[in-house]
């Protein structure tokens, strides 16, 4: 069945993890269509430029330079044209109060960087499936919160 | 007299295509074996012409029925989970299954091919789904909630909740409470417009 792919955009500045990542993603039975970005700035910029396809969900590092994931998150939540968008906060951080907080600034997902591929690809699995749910059955993004 | 054919299956039923929806003008290109692109977007009536032209050839268009009966299965799900008087108390698999008027096997199978997800999970989400909602209502306690939802306690409710969204239902409540009070905090012109309005009424009563 030719189900439409979901687009996905990765902000991470760190090349291993953006390698490991496009390696999981393309493991996974969701269609996909994957975008790099190597920072926040580039992020910002990928997303106002309207040529650019817009994605489904946006996976966020937390520890970027030039601009990190909060302020991305912040910026991307203060724009209407993005209102529907997913973000996944993709970080190593695990306290339970960085995860709250950027729950409350917007995010709808929270995934910690797993140490091994195996669980990477897994978690990936749980978040693009349900995403896609969200996605295809119009469910509200709003109450939408995942912590893995 | 007897006369002996040999035929091109393919290209029969390509020909019978081609002349069809060009006849309809719509323009197409032809995918894989039994697949067609059509280029542009077909109203529902086009769409059932086609649909019934095609039929008497005894060519049926099969996609269009399988995503047709996955979301039907989906309409039921969510049906059921939204209905006010509580889910059914027969087996849901039966339920699903006479609803949508296929076995379930059937829909299982197609469902899994079609969402990356089984009917089963579909069915926690959405019951999960309708969990936030109602907290976020505030007028039913946890206990009302999975009574209501068919959990068998509480504490079941609680661990699929946790197990689904990766918070507890408590956890959930505060992060949805404060994301609307940092809307509230914004200026005025950012605000939803509707949310001042109830209020400024109940005073003027």
């Amino acid at each position: 069945m030719p189900n439409k792919p979901l687009n996905i955009l990765l902000a991470d500045d760190d090349e291993d993890d953006r390698f490991f990542f496009k390696e999981a993603i393309d493991k996974v039975k969701v269609k996909t269509n994957l975008t790099l970005v190597n920072d926040g700035v580039e992020l910002m910029r990928y997303l106002y430029n309207p040529e650019n396809i817009k994605p489904h969900v946006v996976f966020l590092d937390l520890n970027m330079p030039r601009k990190g994931g909060i302020e991305c998150l912040e910026e991307i939540r203060a724009n209407k044209d993005y209102k529907d968008l997913m973000i996944a906060i993709y970080s190593t951080s695990a306290s339970d109060s960085d995860i709250e907080e950027t729950f409350v600034k917007g995010a709808n997902v929270y995934i910690r960087k797993p140490n091994d591929f195996k669980v990477l690809r897994k978690v990936l699995s749980d978040v693009l499936s349900i995403n896609w749910q969200y996605h295809t059955s119009g469910l509200n993004i709003e109450h939408f919160v995942l912590s893995i | 007299m007897k006369l002996y054919l040999k035929y091109d299956i393919h290209h029969a039923v390509n020909t019978i295509i081609r002349e069809k929806l060009t006849e309809l003008n719509i323009s197409y290109e032809q995918g894989g074996l039994g697949e067609i692109d059509i280029l542009s977007e077909l109203s529902p009536e086009k769409l059932q012409e086609v649909t019934e032209i095609l039929n008497y050839y005894g060519i049926e268009i099969v996609d269009n029925m399988k995503s047709t009966l996955v979301q039907k299965t989906k309409d039921v799900i969510r049906e059921m989970i939204y209905n006010e008087d509580g889910l059914p108390t027969s087996k849901i698999s039966s339920y699903i299954a006479d609803r949508v008027n296929r076995s379930y096997g059937y829909l299982h199978n197609l469902f899994a091919e079609n969402t990356y997800t089984s009917i089963g999970n579909y069915i926690i989400m959405q019951k999960i789904e309708r969990a936030k909602q109602l907290i976020m209502e505030g007028e039913l306690t946890l206990t009302e909630i999975s009574y209501k939802l068919s959990y068998s306690s509480v504490a079941h409710l609680s661990y699929q909740f946790k197990k689904t969204t990766g918070l507890t239902p408590s956890a959930f409540q505060r992060i949805i409470k404060r994301r609307r009070g940092e809307i509230e905090n914004l200026p005025d012109k950012l605000k939803p417009s509707n949310i001042t309005t109830s209020s400024s009424l109940n005073e003027t009563n």
